[in-house]
């Protein structure tokens, strides 16, 4: 297993203080691996995003971070991000931790070419490197998302939307960054672009080395480009573990509840369930597990003590992780949460 | 009412109920008529004459009350009248362009650039002398120097609301100009009317007493803080120890002033939800320990202790903190 390079502990966020603030990250743990693609997942509202952008320190007003480390393993060791000032935290970005924003491609300023927006960051970064050497690397960095180098020239109103988020994608990766945190960076687009940007960030990842924290809203993408995924509930991580163990063995009702809702290409037809009800209020959230008012397998204990997320009891030695009483001792979990591998057949084997 | 919760808002409201009141019931209220003879001339103030008297022995406390009704009446009346001039003047040349905008822009700036009390002292002059007494046509004449500037911010407010989509695709569905000016971009720019509203009565307010002060209207009818002002400065009152006969005037006015900008601030909070930061106050951050507000792209951190993070509903409990 690759050394860690980001380690988020026991996060957790606000939005205002006060009576009135809103958890909306409570908790959470998880680490980035080098290499990795971690897959953050969730419905809109889950925390996702805010967890994302309070490890990186760019929440906005009204986010408050009230407790946990999230600790960089960066060129001059390991880093609280928590215990910078924006100077250290300011010459940390982009040369080692960089961000794709789901609209990034509209943060290209109109009235510079391309090229000009992305030899501007190797002129403040990379002192050293002569005019013609930024322009080779600009060149490049455009030819690693599949633009060719005469787009240099162009001004961001003459690319497609598609290109401008590969523009961005190439910029983020301009000063070859160890974290790559992305947050919903293919959701304007079409399933085609996406599929494109996608393949090209798992070739660059190769390449490069760089870890990806990867939010989305779409568990089947996370599936094929993620290596573990943890999946976000009420502002809480409710599992975390191997991409393919979540999807052929998921050991939380509502990642079950995830996985059953989107339909397979082949195989008979069946009547899709999904999940009943909607996400909660996170001002009024339900006693005990957040989820009980959701969940087919609830039972009376649920409504009255948070889980929280721990090694399954009956596998310890697996990586990963549930937050679920069901799934820890002296509970019987049910049986579609205790298989062990066979869930390609039931719902036919799509990928 | 969540307006009142801001602090802004609630001085300022309290304030200017105070000098309604006054406006209102002042003139009732005071003991004897301005200009009436009850004392000896240049007293100090006593429980007689809680402001003391003027050089001719009237009573200062009196003149105050009834000082307030005619202010406040021609600062609100013109700053109606010359925010809705600057409302259809602004919003129509930003609305309908070209030439009408042309034309609308001209005539702004040209009364941008004229010098106001000058201007209006000239007009006041040509005025039959019977109608100098009146406050309505006082109000009137001050906001024909009042609207220019509203009329300038709302016209380019409205240059960059009519390209949105949602104003085109009114336009596009078939409703009328009208119809467009007043349900989609007038309420857009609701803030910056009530601005201009508060920010014009200031101005009228100014403009009144400045008038009355250098004699340019009828000094003694209607009577007012600017007045006592006149008189006070003409009779050598800062010489004669009669000092609360402008003091009481000049502060008031500076309240009253103080009222409006703290009412303009707090509408503009109430309406903007971005500055209403929901809950991030200043006050919150300062019982966090963070004493500033956060700036963009460095979130606070705002750790509770382990006593603390027992019970993470209550607030008060934050003790320690890192920037």
């Amino acid at each position: 297993m690759n050394a860690p390079v980001l380690e988020i502990s026991d996060l957790s966020v606000d939005y205002g203080f006060g009576p009135d603030a809103v958890h909306a990250v409570a908790d959470a743990t998880l680490t980035l691996r080098s290499g990795e693609v971690l897959g953050l997942a969730g419905e809109s509202g889950s925390g996702k995003s805010t967890l994302a952008y309070a490890v990186t320190r760019l929440l906005r007003e009204p986010g408050v971070i009230t407790g946990g480390s999230a600790v960089f393993h960066g060129d001059d060791g390991p880093r609280d991000l928590f215990e910078m000032d924006g100077e250290e935290i300011r010459a940390l970005r982009w040369s080692q931790i960089s961000v794709v924003f789901q609209s990034a491609m509209n943060s290209l300023n109109p009235v510079f070419t391309v090229g000009n927006q992305l030899t501007d960051v190797l002129r403040a970064h990379r002192r050293g490197m002569s005019r013609s050497e930024r322009r080779a690397r600009a060149a490049e960095l455009l030819d690693m998302v599949g633009i060719t180098e005469d787009r240099l020239r162009s001004f961001p109103h003459e690319l497609s939307g598609g290109m401008r988020q590969r523009v961005m994608i190439a910029m983020a990766l301009a000063l070859e960054p160890r974290v790559l945190v992305m947050d919903e960076p293919t959701t304007a687009l079409d399933v085609v672009t996406q599929r494109e940007i996608l393949q090209e960030l798992g070739g660059l990842r190769e390449r490069l080395g760089f870890a990806v924290l990867f939010i989305t809203h779409d568990l089947s993408l996370l599936v094929e480009l993620a290596d573990s995924i943890a999946v976000m509930y009420a502002g809480r991580i409710v599992e975390h573990a191997p991409a393919e163990a979540l999807f052929r063995t998921p050991r939380h009702p509502y990642t079950e509840g995830l996985l059953n809702s989107f339909p397979a290409l082949h195989g008979e037809r069946v009547v899709m369930t999904g999940i009943p009800g909607s996400p909660p209020d996170l001002r009024g959230l339900p006693a005990g597990c957040s989820f009980n008012p959701r969940c087919a397998h609830a039972v009376d204990a649920c409504k009255e003590t948070a889980p929280r997320l721990l090694p399954i009891s009956w596998e310890p030695a697996e990586p990963r992780r549930a937050a679920c009483l069901l799934q820890t001792d002296g509970f019987q979990a049910p049986a579609s949460l205790t298989r062990t591998g066979l869930r390609a057949e039931e719902i036919g084997s799509t990928r | 009412m969540r307006i009142l919760r801001n602090r802004k808002t609630l001085v300022g409201l309290i304030l200017l109920a105070v000098f309604v009141f006054v406006g209102v019931f002042g003139p009732t209220l005071a003991p004897y008529p301005p200009l009436e003879l009850v004392g000896k001339p240049w007293e100090s103030p006593s429980s007689a004459h809680w402001f003391g008297t003027t050089q001719e022995g009237y009573d200062v406390w009196s003149q105050f009350l009834n000082g307030a009704r005619s202010i406040l009446i021609v600062s609100f009346l013109s700053g109606v009248i010359a925010t809705a001039l600057s409302v259809i003047i602004g919003v129509a040349a930003g609305y309908f362009g070209g030439l009408a905008d042309n034309f609308l822009s001209m005539l702004a700036n040209i009364f941008l650039v004229l010098p106001a009390l000058p201007f209006l002292i000239v007009i006041n002059s040509y005025l039959p002398a019977g109608n100098k007494a009146s406050t309505a046509l006082m109000a009137a004449i001050i906001s024909v120097t009042g609207w220019a500037w509203g009329a300038r911010v709302l016209r380019s407010q409205t240059l960059s609301l009519r390209k949105r989509d949602f104003v085109d695709a009114s336009g596009i569905i078939g409703e009328r100009a009208w119809r467009i000016i007043l349900f989609e971009i007038v309420p857009n720019l609701v803030p910056v009317i009530a601005a201009s509203f508060l920010f014009t009565t200031l101005y009228a307010m100014g403009t009144y007493v400045a008038l009355t002060f250098v004699g340019a209207v009828d000094v003694n009818s209607p009577w007012s803080w600017g007045s006592m002002l006149f008189w006070s400065q003409s009779d050598q009152a800062a010489e004669s120890g009669g000092w609360v006969w402008f003091a009481a005037p000049g502060i008031a006015v500076a309240l009253l002033g103080t009222a409006l900008a703290l009412l303009n601030f707090g509408i503009d909070e109430f309406i903007n939800p971005r500055l209403r930061a929901a809950g991030l106050t200043r006050k919150g951050l300062r019982q966090a320990g963070l004493g500033r507000r956060s700036t963009l792209g460095l979130t606070p951190v705002v750790r509770r202790t382990a006593a603390a993070a027992a019970a993470p509903a209550d607030p008060t409990v934050i003790v320690e903190e890192t920037v």
